[in-house]
């Protein structure tokens, strides 16, 4: 629909609908969403970051395809930290692959501003997710139920 | 009228140019809370105007508002370089009050640490993203470098092509490994010191002059 923001969760029960009950915030078990870089694509970068804060409030791990522009890593920690609020949220667990440096980029791609390729990124929330691991080719990470 | 308009913003221009030039570069003293950001940004201050900038201590998260130190003024190799030292709150992904219970605090103490570090550390990030014109990393040695703060920070900084100088402190402590900072971040020179004990100081000035002159 032309001039409607974009529905950021999709079909069914998306991630940042709100509808925490069926969710990582049951004691059922936790809750992962997996996002693909397609779904990200035709975000701004606050929709972005709501997605990912919305979902991790509500006790689910996030994963991201394709990750977050450095920008978007700045202001998702800067939001991040507006939203801590004791006993009830106290911050996200991120992790990703090392990045490729940022040498990497060809002189090309620093003038056209294209950014170098991300990498897959878990973020979930502080006190349930724990990492145990981490190399440029794993991420082991420990998910607690609350 | 307009052409007196515009030949007035042009000379505005230049003349805000030729100024600029001379302006002190403001300098964001970045790094992972305990670092020892602010007894580094100490004894810059002190080694160069006298004063200091803020208390330090151990307890996490002591440093909870941005704090600027202007016009310090090194001298290296007969070149002057001015500087605005602006040392920040420990950057983090995460705050959780209980932490500082460790530390003797109640928990209305706690509470009220905790939620001004929280604004430190988004303040933080805002200087990053418009305030500063080079950064200097400060990492404790005796420490795992290879944090996702760390790396994200080191992206941010290098998104926005600042100048960076990487500080490898603390080499006072048993176990500082200065090689795992270095292979941590291949791409920047890291600098080994201890801001406590006042180490490999010069060095740090000759790298400062160099990168921020």
């Amino acid at each position: 629909m032309p001039g409607s923001p974009p529905n950021v969760g999709g079909g069914g029960s998306p991630p940042g609908d709100g509808r925490a009950s069926d969710n990582g915030g049951s004691d059922d078990g936790v809750r992962i969403d997996m996002i693909s870089g397609a779904r990200m694509e035709g975000l701004t970068g606050m929709e972005k970051i709501r997605l990912i804060l919305d979902g991790v409030r509500d006790g689910n791990i996030v994963i991201l395809e394709e990750g977050l522009s450095p920008d978007e890593e700045s202001k998702l920690i800067e939001v991040t930290m507006t939203e801590i609020s004791p006993d009830d949220f106290t911050g996200i667990e991120i992790e990703t692959y090392p990045k490729a440096e940022a040498n990497d980029q060809s002189f090309l791609d620093k003038l056209m501003g294209r950014k170098s390729a991300q990498k897959l990124t878990v973020i979930g929330p502080a006190n349930r997710i724990e990492t145990l691991h981490k190399d440029e080719n794993l991420i082991s990470t420990l998910v607690s139920r609350k | 009228m307009g052409l007196l308009t515009n030949l007035k913003d042009s000379i505005s221009r230049v003349t805000d140019g030729l100024f600029a030039a001379d302006e002190p570069k403001r300098i964001g003293i970045y790094g992972p809370p305990n670092a020892g950001k602010t007894t580094l940004a100490n004894r810059i201050a002190r080694d160069w105007t006298g004063d200091a900038v803020g208390p330090e201590s151990h307890i996490p998260h002591e440093t909870r508002r941005a704090r600027r130190k202007e016009n310090v003024e090194i001298e290296r190799n007969g070149r002057k370089v001015t500087i605005d030292i602006v040392d920040t709150p420990g950057v983090t992904t995460k705050v959780d009050y209980k932490e500082f219970l460790d530390h003797d605090m109640d928990k209305d103490d706690a509470v009220r640490r905790s939620r001004e570090a929280t604004e430190g550390v988004a303040e933080a990030m805002h200087w990053l993203r418009e305030d500063v014109d080079g950064v200097i990393y400060v990492l404790d040695s005796s420490t795992d470098p290879f944090t996702q703060v760390n790396t994200m920070l080191i992206g941010i900084i290098e998104s926005q092509d600042l100048p960076a100088l990487i500080l490898a402190n603390k080499t006072d402590l048993a176990g500082s490994d200065v090689q795992q900072i270095a292979n941590a971040f291949p791409q920047h020179e890291t600098i080994p010191l201890s801001a406590l004990e006042g180490e490999n100081m010069d060095e740090v000035y000759t790298k400062i002059a160099e990168y921020f002159g």
